[in-house]
This record gives C-alpha cells, sequence and structure tokens, in this order.
C-alpha cells in the first residue's frame, strides 16, 4: 500500500493545471458597489435606459436582501465592498475574424485545451468565448444566421435584438429572486444569448467557456436560452479558472425558456478553483439557474458535473408550466479536500401530467461535505404529474459528509412521486479486486466512480463526457491512499 | 516458479499462516486441502497482496522476483492472477471494459502494444467460446446482480483473457453446481500449459475428480502436513481432515 499512497500523494502534490495568469491589459471598475458602479457598467456597454433602469430596480432590493444562511456550507463573511464589478480587455477585439483577438488571449485558449480554430474546424462546435467579461471570439455565426439562430454575448444582444432581450430577461429568474440573483442582475457584465426560432433544430452544440482572470474581480454573467415553439437546442458550458489565494465570488444567473414542444439541454462542467489542500482559496460559487417549460409538450434537460470551487450553491430548476411538459436533471458533485457543495434542484409542477426525473450523485473524499437539496412541488392544477428522484452518495475516506435534504410539497392527489437514495462507500475489497487484475489504485478509484456517475455522463455529449472523467479523475486525485 | 519458503501471516494481529514452505515448478498443478480455519485462504490472499494479510516472516520467489517486496498490482502484472472466493460487485463498470483496462495494463507490463476495441473483442469472443460462456456477461457490470455461479465464471473468463503465469484459485469450486464445477475445471485444463502453474485452494476433493493435480499439500493450523499425489485427495475424501490435524497438533 505505501507505494501507491506515495504515487498519490505525488499526484495530489501536482498543481492545478489551468492556474497561470494571462496578462492582458484590464479596463477596471474601481471597488466597491453603488449606483456610479452600475450607471458606469451600463454606460461601458451603451445599455438602453430602461436596462439600467431594471439594474438599479435590482441594486435597490438587494440593499434590502440578506445573504442567505439556510445553505449546509461555512464560510467567512464577503466583503462585497471590496470586489471589482467590471474589467474588461482594453483592446477589445473585432468580433469578425480570430486573426484579430489578442494573441495573449488566445494562448491562453490554447493552454486550456480549446485552439478556437482547429474547434471551428473539426467539431462542429460554436463557440462564445467569454473571457474577462466581454466576448472576445464568435464562431459559425454566418451559419446559424441562416437558419435564424441568434447565438452572442448578452451584450451583442442587448444592441442588436433589444426587444427579445427585453421580452424575456428576468421573467424565469426575476430581479429580486434571492440574494445573488439579484447581486448579479444589479452588476451582470456580459454572458451568453441564444435564440432558437420555430421548428428549428440547432445543427450543432452551442458552448461557451468561461474563464475568471483579472484578480479580485468577481465574475457575473447572465445567459438567456429561449427555444420558440417546435424547436432543439443543446448548450453547453464549461469552465476552469486559474490558481487564487483570496476567495473570488462567482453569482451567475441562467435563465431557459421552452415554448410549446421545444426542448433545451443544458449540460455544465464546472471546474473553478477548489481552493488548495488546506482548503485556503478557492471560488465561491453561488448559481441561480432555471428553466421555464413555458409551453406544452415543452422539455427542458439539466445535466450538471460539478468537481471545482470551494463552495457550490446552486439548484438548477425546472418551472412546468406547459401541460405534459418534462423536466429532468442529472448531477455529479463532487467535493475533495475541504471543498463544500449544496446542489440539487427544483423541479415546479404546474401543468396537467408534467413529468420530471431527478438523477443525483454525490462523491465526497477528504474532508468535503456534499448535501443534496431538491424540491419537488406539485401545485394544486398539476392533475397527474409525476416525479422520479435517485439520490446516491459515494464516500471515498471516513472524514467527507454526504446530506440528502429532499422537500416534497404535493398539493394534487393524482400526484406519483418516488423517491429513492443510497449511501455506500468505496471499498478496500473493490479497489483490491482491481489491483489484482494489474489496475493501480487511482485507476480503480476512477473507474468505480465513474461507473458510479455513470446515468449522468450518458447525458452529455460525447465530447464533454470525457472531458468530464477527466475533471473527475483530477478531482479526485490524493483522495484513497 | 514459485518458491515459499517459512511464510508467516496475520490478519488483523492474529497470526495464521505459521511457516508454509511450497515450491510450485511451470506447468504443475497443486492442491491445497484442509479444514476450515486451516490458512488455505490466507495463503493465496498473502500471495495476492491483500492489504488486510500482513507477512511477518518468510518470503515468497515468483520466477526468482520477490513478491512481498512487490504491490498487488504489480503482482498481477507479472502474473500472478488470484480468481476470488467472493468476486467484488463494482456498479456500473461493463465488465468488457474493466476487463479491457486490465488487459492493457498487464501488456504495458510486458512490453506488449494495447489493444483497440477490435483486437480486444476479437479476443474475448475466441475465450468465451472457448469456455463455453455467454457473451451477456460481458455488456454487464463487474458481478453486479450475478449468481454466484456467474461470478466463479466471470473469474474463470477473466483469468482466460489475462494469461497469467501463476493462476491462485481461491475456493472457485464453492457453491458450485456440477454444470458451473465442469466450466470451471474445463478452463483451468484448457489453460493447462508447460509455463504456467496452477493453485488450486479448495476445501472439497470434487474440483479435482475433473483436474487432476500434480501434487496435493494438506494444509492444518497453518503449516503443510502433508503432500502427495492425486491419491491423497482421494484419501482424505475417504477419512476426512481429522487424522491430519492429529498429527499436526502432536508435531507442533
Amino acid at each position: 500500500m505505501s507505494t501507491a499512497t506515495q504515487t498519490i500523494e505525488q499526484l495530489a502534490s501536482r498543481e492545478y493545471k489551468y492556474g497561470f495568469v494571462t496578462d492582458v491589459e484590464q479596463d477596471s471598475a474601481p471597488r466597491g458597489l453603488n449606483e456610479d458602479v452600475i450607471q458606469l457598467i451600463s454606460a461601458k456597454k451603451q445599455e438602453p435606459t430602461w436596462l439600467l433602469d431594471w439594474r438599479l430596480k435590482a441594486y435597490r432590493t438587494w440593499l434590502t436582501m440578506k445573504e442567505p444562511t439556510w445553505g449546509n456550507v461555512k464560510y467567512g463573511p464577503i466583503d462585497y465592498q471590496r470586489i471589482i464589478y467590471y474589467s474588461a480587455p482594453r483592446k477589445r477585439p473585432a468580433v469578425a475574424s480570430l486573426d484579430e483577438v489578442d494573441p495573449e488571449i488566445r494562448r491562453t485558449f490554447e493552454k486550456l485545451g480549446i485552439p478556437l480554430e482547429e474547434q471551428k474546424l473539426l467539431s462542429g462546435v460554436a463557440v462564445d468565448a467569454v473571457f474577462d467579461s466581454v466576448s472576445v471570439a464568435t464562431t459559425f455565426k454566418e451559419k446559424l444566421a441562416e437558419l435564424g439562430i441568434i447565438f452572442c454575448s448578452f451584450s451583442e444582444a442587448v444592441q442588436n435584438h433589444p426587444e427579445l432581450v427585453r421580452q424575456y430577461l428576468g421573467t424565469v429568474v426575476p430581479y429580486s429572486d434571492n440574494f445573488f440573483a439579484t447581486l448579479n442582475s444589479a452588476v451582470f457584465s456580459d454572458g451568453s444569448f441564444a435564440y432558437i426560432p420555430k421548428g428549428v433544430r440547432c445543427p450543432m452544440e452551442l458552448s461557451t467557456y468561461f474563464r475568471i482572470n483579472a484578480r479580485e474581480t468577481g465574475q457575473f454573467e447572465r445567459t438567456l436560452i429561449v427555444a420558440e415553439e417546435g424547436s432543439y437546442v443543446s448548450y453547453l458550458e464549461g469552465c476552469t479558472a486559474p490558481m487564487r489565494d483570496e476567495n473570488q465570488l462567482h453569482a451567475a444567473v441562467v435563465e431557459l425558456v421552452a415554448l410549446d414542444n421545444a426542448t433545451i439541454k443544458y449540460s455544465t462542467v464546472q471546474n473553478w478553483y477548489p481552493g488548495d489542500r488546506e482548503g485556503k482559496g478557492g471560488i465561491y460559487n453561488f448559481v441561480t439557474k432555471r428553466g421555464k417549460c413555458l409551453g406544452a409538450s415543452s422539455k427542458i434537460t439539466w445535466t450538471q458535473v460539478e468537481t471545482g470551487s470551494a463552495i457550490t450553491w446552486k439548484y438548477p430548476g425546472c418551472v412546468l408550466m406547459g401541460d405534459n411538459s418534462v423536466g429532468e436533471f442529472y448531477s455529479v458533485a463532487t467535493t475533495n479536500n475541504w471543498q463544500q457543495a449544496d446542489t440539487g434542484t427544483k423541479m415546479i409542477h404546474l401543468g396537467k401530467n408534467t413529468k420530471s426525473t431527478i438523477v443525483s450523485k454525490g462523491i465526497s473524499a477528504g474532508h468535503g461535505q456534499n448535501t443534496y437539496r431538491g424540491l419537488v412541488k406539485i401545485a394544486k392544477g398539476a392533475r397527474g404529474a409525476r416525479n422520479y428522484s435517485q439520490c446516491d452518495s459515494l464516500l471515498i475516506g471516513d472524514q467527507c459528509g454526504a446530506h440528502t435534504f429532499p422537500y416534497l410539497e404535493i398539493k394534487n392527489s393524482t400526484a406519483r412521486v418516488e423517491h429513492e437514495a443510497s449511501t455506500s462507500k468505496i471499498g478496500e475489497d473493490q479497489i483490491f479486486y482491481c489491483r489484482q487484475r494489474g489496475l493501480s489504485t487511482e485507476d480503480a478509484v476512477n473507474m468505480i466512480v465513474s461507473g458510479f456517475c455513470k446515468e449522468v455522463f450518458r447525458q452529455l455529449p460525447m465530447e464533454f463526457a470525457v472531458e468530464a472523467r477527466k475533471l473527475l479523475s483530477v478531482s479526485l486525485e490524493g483522495s484513497v491512499g | 516458479m514459485l518458491k515459499v519458503t517459512n511464510l508467516h501471516a496475520a490478519v488483523g494481529g492474529h497470526e495464521i499462516l505459521r511457516g508454509i514452505n511450497l515450491s510450485i515448478d511451470a506447468g504443475e498443478v497443486h492442491a491445497i486441502m484442509g479444514p476450515n480455519g486451516s490458512g488455505k485462504s490466507t495463503l493465496a490472499r498473502a500471495l495476492a497482496g491483500h492489504p488486510e494479510y500482513q507477512v511477518s516472516e518468510g518470503e515468497a520467489l515468483f520466477e526468482g522476483e520477490n513478491l512481498f517486496a512487490m504491490d498487488p498490482e504489480s503482482r498481477a502484472r507479472a502474473g500472478v492472477f488470484m480468481a476470488f472466493q467472493y468476486p467484488v460487485e463494482i456498479p456500473g463498470v461493463h465488465n468488457a471494459y474493466f476487463l479491457k483496462a486490465a488487459l492493457n495494463a498487464v501488456r504495458a507490463h510486458r512490453g506488449q502494444e494495447e489493444l483497440d476495441a477490435v483486437e480486444f473483442m476479437a479476443l474475448v469472443h475466441d475465450r468465451m467460446k472457448q469456455l463455453g460462456i455467454d457473451e451477456s456477461l460481458l455488456n454487464r457490470p463487474v458481478n453486479e446482480g450475478f449468481s454466484g455461479g456467474e461470478k466463479k465464471r466471470n473469474e474463470i473468463f477473466q483469468m482466460a483473457v489475462l494469461e497469467p503465469r501463476l493462476a491462485i484459485l481461491d475456493e472457485t469450486d464453492s457453491g458450485l453446481d456440477i454444470d458451473a464445477l465442469k466450466i470451471v475445471a474445463h478452463g483451468v485444463n484448457a489453460m493447462r500449459r508447460p509455463d504456467r502453474a496452477f493453485l488450486l485452494v479448495t476445501h472439497y476433493q470434487r474440483l479435482l475428480n475433473y483436474v487432476v493435480p500434480d501434487v496435493v499439500h494438506v494444509l492444518a493450523d497453518g503449516r503443510i502436513v502433508r503432500s502427495g499425489g492425486k491419491e491423497l485427495a482421494l484419501e482424505l475424501e475417504e477419512r476426512g481432515y481429522g487424522w491430519l490435524e492429529a498429527g499436526a497438533s502432536v508435531g507442533s
């Protein structure tokens, strides 16, 4: 065992692979938050007055709100006046051609293994790259435009499609929704916007890579996806973040709207810096993601693989308004070392014969604490609603924790709700069995963990599933010795 | 091929093996028999490197290499295979995927190229046919929901794919019906080769009706109290272990 332990310790002490800082001239707002800063953000983005007003309303509401404390996570107080709420690369490149993108930024993307030109040529993935709050490159736009699909940065959407943004912004996550979403509504810097017209099946996976780069700059992304009647879109979101000593706040909002017979698949691989082995540093990830199945027989699927962040607080949910609409949530959350995750979903059944499925896989290692928190709500009018929930926890070692908080609110007697839960431990016997067949301890753990997560990985697009498996093994390095 | 000298081993601080001496040449089949608690399985697991079994004294040379200085995966890659008495379930991991990873780890150690999916499947189908094992086994998660017999057959199947130099079967025959027992025996017989050795740990003589051993050892109270040819197994079947155990305690 001792050799294996040493190998694993070496692996664990390896530095966070994506921890590097790109030197790009920054254009930042002063530290702290007040109405002037919000005016500045809005002015920098040349926003219409209605949007500035919306931001200010959010800000004034936020001032009256208290940071929530019900989550099963512990962290020191966040000083919101120390945060820089806006920063952008000064040389704002033209989006028309990749050649015009700042070479420094492109090198960063290459280090991350996402050379845009290659993706453009080979993978058929259109990438809207968000780099420090401003989009620097957008590909495949023309091809998508032929189909009437709009896929651009949020700021561009505000300029070019203000009527769409105005129609849907805040309709799923209102500006007063919760402390972090309200903060985001006041200060969001950029994000992505996608609009799929009636009857169009988006021919490629849409994807965005987020990356925190500027020192002490909170990230406040805002994403809005609207799928018109009978349309289909699959959206991928993946992130890595460079190493930091100070904690960084990340409070994103994602809103999805699916009209009659529309389908939205939203997949996330989250790998923000988790902090070091002593629990120092790491990203605080407080995210509000919600989809509205507005139309009949519409469907929204959330799939998330959460391996990073010091603290994860997110509950991607579905509001099932349309009759026969379907909501799904597939999640893998891992916590190693001192990471804490409080994550789950909310399925709100309003329409008739609405269906939801929840599959949650929590993996805890080291001193990690992993909480599943999920709400299934069946409203009075939701006749024939059905929910199936499955929450499994896997423990590695004996100092970590797994917690499950399922909430059920059922107001209609025709509802059928099932909940299954299990907790298991990776056994010494399982590891020995693999080693006796020639596999290293590390490979054995990876194999056992991917087997455990299989139902969720199956929901991810192929190339993402491969990446997710890799991330999982990196995030669990050093967990068995 | 394997030379064990004065092996002492303990589980949870409790000494089980008290000086085992054993020598197995390439091409031979040795059977280890003995009553419950005599240390048969401890011997198998100590040789395979199970972390709960501590070797306190003695050595085991495998092809001249000190086995106890190697971690379990290195022993496996060097060609030591153990068929488990209680094969472990690994939910969600396909048998084929698991076996391919294992085979490629072994092949990498031998300096052979990794097999791709097509080559691997060809090999696997060949072995399944040879052993008369149902192909549905491949697409099921490792041992999950397998019957006792299926688990043991799966062990033999893995052995056939991994092609070890030394195969240790830890009571693989226990709890099997006669058909499953024949499949296990057939697997061992089909794999006998001049450069491969087998160590069969068994409580009952019946496996030895189908696999004829070169040497039979009787273990009692952590020591080998008698070694002989295949006729020794028959004698045990007739007389039980009592007469040998009595001898062992007198000797100690």
